[in-house]
């Protein structure tokens, strides 16, 4: 550590100390409500409490054993993984589309594909939900699917454009001169260089369906409903540390996919 | 040196002198290409043959339409309208990987995440050619360009030059029967630029391949081309063999933009020629009987005497601004008839006195 300066001008570490306080309570302020659920879900109390008083697994425990928590997980990660596929597909082929057209509509086109990330989720949700009505979408699969496939996106759009501006679209078009049709040389000569924004934008896709609450409160009932919509009707019911169980194995996974992603994105395409 | 002012528009030329080698190269012929960008016409009426196993060169400025008509030739950029045959075979319909042609860009554009190799044998496996095969060409390729024993390099620890040879091998690994390029020696220094200058040509001899070549390097089209096609704002003004280009410029255009040159105005009666008053001998009648035509001077073809010359040459009066030495030559530029500069090149040699500035 530096401690005095090596130079007349130069600060040392002393000198910002209360820089560093001041980053450190804004990071405390930030995560502390996040990671108060995890002490939470590891408490033998019957009651979400803390500190805890002694410590048990038994909320895991509960978790497993309810056949509804297990129902609601499994349309989760069955909506998150189709909605990781239609959103990435779509998305990406929007990222290509607008990157390589010429057209002056283009710069439209992605103000409105990256509209449902600005207006607020809860009209989205009515809306949503309006328009599913007379489809009879509503507390179905592909409803939900779709309905997060809006939310996923715009992450999609801009995490593969991102990644696309890198990329010289003179190896495409040589690889067309060389015999391939336009389909074929982007799978063969773009995907491949922009494979890890389009593995990273898969990744975020995933996360958004997962952790998403307010659609699925509107259009997910039934059977059909989501983890986070059950965790959020759980809450207001009882207060049971079942859900801090399963929001700290949320928090897990969805840390863990957004570090994959993050490290994704950092590499060099 | 005598030019006329006039625009002379498309030159078209006549058919081939020798007889198509259909087998490695097709000839192409482009009837009245138009493309318009909005009010910004790209190719206006656009024909020129280029014949069978010829080294053609596109040269003009920037935004003279020479890459748009290279990209309508690779099949990128669809035309108003117009026609372009590649032998018998109108094309203008197909899209770019139906075309049978190389493409070499600027940029190189190899694939990144392939090894050179693998850049090589792309084009092969479209065609289904068999591992053997592939093996065995993708050797002979690397073979002509230099290469031999880097097909397992990646692309990024190749040097430029290195670089621009894969890119030439994979254009033509596939024996495609036309080859087109777009400045594809830009990126490269002046050394290395021309030393693949001489390679692209010696590639050329030995495939035989039609090839169409862009650039705006003056100097490097006269250095590779059988002919040149100069452009300029979406129209051909000359195309011509290079000595051709150079010696008799048709256009106003083609002199100034072909080798350093300055223009006097000269009056012309009938046969007679004046430049500032004095009749002048010109190597042939002027062709158009326009009164205001422009000599073009070249500083090459010029002489300074500080005594009055032999009155059988061509000669004006001219005050000596300054010399410019440049290694191998000295320019002197001059003033004459009161403020109309020129300039006078001549070989270097260390022995000389220099008329002084002034007189």
């Amino acid at each position: 550590m530096l401690r005095k300066p090596a130079t007349a001008t130069q600060v040392t570490h002393l000198q910002r100390l209360w820089l560093y306080v001041v980053c450190a309570l804004v990071i405390i302020f930030l995560v502390a409500p996040t990671l108060i659920v995890i002490p939470m879900s590891f408490s033998d109390s019957r009651y979400l409490e803390f500190p805890p008083e002694a410590w048990s697994l038994r909320w895991y425990r509960a978790y497993l054993d309810s056949s509804e928590w297990r129902q609601a997980t499994v349309v989760s990660f069955k909506v998150a993984g189709l909605t990781m596929v239609v959103a990435t597909v779509t998305g990406t082929l929007a990222a290509y589309g607008l990157h390589v057209s010429r057209a002056k509509a283009g710069k439209y086109v992605s103000v409105l594909l990256i509209l449902p990330m600005i207006i607020p989720v809860i009209l989205l949700a009515v809306g949503i939900f309006l328009a599913f009505a007379p489809v009879g979408l509503n507390s179905t699969i592909p409803g939900l699917v779709l309905a997060h496939s809006v939310l996923a996106i715009p992450l999609v759009l801009i995490t593969v454009t991102a990644g696309m501006r890198n990329f010289d679209i003179n190896q495409e078009m040589v690889a067309r001169s060389m015999g391939a049709s336009r389909p074929w040389a982007f799978l063969t000569v773009t995907l491949p260089q922009i494979r890890n924004s389009v593995m990273s934008a898969a990744l975020l896709a995933f996360i958004i369906s997962l952790d998403e609450v307010v659609i699925a409160l509107l259009i997910a009932g039934g059977d059909k409903a989501t983890l986070t919509r059950r965790m959020f009707l759980a809450l207001r019911d009882e207060i049971d540390p079942t859900i801090a169980a399963i929001s700290t194995l949320l928090i897990g996974l969805s840390v863990v996919l957004l570090a994959l992603s993050q490290f994704l994105q950092s590499k060099k395409n | 040196m005598k030019s006329s002012m006039t625009d002379a528009g498309a030159t078209s030329v006549g058919p081939a002198a020798h007889a198509p080698d259909t087998e490695h190269s097709l000839p192409i012929s482009v009837q009245s290409l138009v493309k318009s960008y909005g009010a910004f016409r790209a190719l206006d009426n656009v024909s020129i043959d280029i014949r069978s196993g010829e080294f053609m060169t596109l040269l003009g400025p920037s935004g003279s339409g020479k890459t748009t008509l290279l990209m309508v030739l690779a099949g990128f950029v669809r035309p108003d309208s117009g026609s372009v045959t590649f032998g018998e075979r109108e094309i203008l319909l197909l899209p770019p990987h139906k075309r049978d042609i190389g493409m070499v860009f600027q940029n190189y554009a190899l694939f990144p995440h392939m090894t050179v190799a693998e850049n090589l044998a792309y084009p092969l496996k479209l065609r289904r050619a068999g591992k053997a095969e592939i093996r065995d060409r993708v050797e002979r390729a690397l073979d002509l360009v230099q290469l031999s024993g880097l097909g397992g390099r990646g692309i990024h620890e190749l040097s430029g030059g290195q670089r621009q040879r894969v890119a030439l091998a994979r254009a033509v690994i596939f024996e495609p029967r036309i080859l087109l390029m777009d400045e594809p020696l830009s990126a490269l220094d002046k050394n290395l630029r021309e030393q693949m200058q001489i390679e692209v040509r010696r590639l050329h001899e030995q495939l035989g391949i039609t090839t169409v070549y862009v650039t705006h390097d003056q100097r490097e089209a006269l250095t590779m081309s059988d002919r040149i096609a100069v452009i300029n704002d979406g129209r051909i003004q000359q195309v011509d063999e290079p000595r051709d280009l150079y010696e008799k410029p048709s256009t106003y255009f083609v002199a100034n933009f072909i080798g350093e040159t300055y223009s006097l105005p000269v009056e012309v009666s009938g046969s007679s020629v004046m430049l500032f008053g004095q009749p002048i001998k010109t190597p042939a009648p002027p062709e158009h009987g326009d009164r205001h035509q422009a000599l073009i001077l070249r500083p090459e073809n010029l002489h300074v005497f500080e005594a009055e010359p032999d009155p059988g040459m061509n000669s004006m009066a001219g005050t000596v601004r300054q010399h410019v030495f440049q290694g191998d030559s000295i320019v002197t530029y001059l003033t004459v008839a009161g403020d109309r500069e020129i300039a006078v090149r001549r070989q270097h040699r260390s022995d000389e006195t220099l008329p002084a500035p002034g007189s």
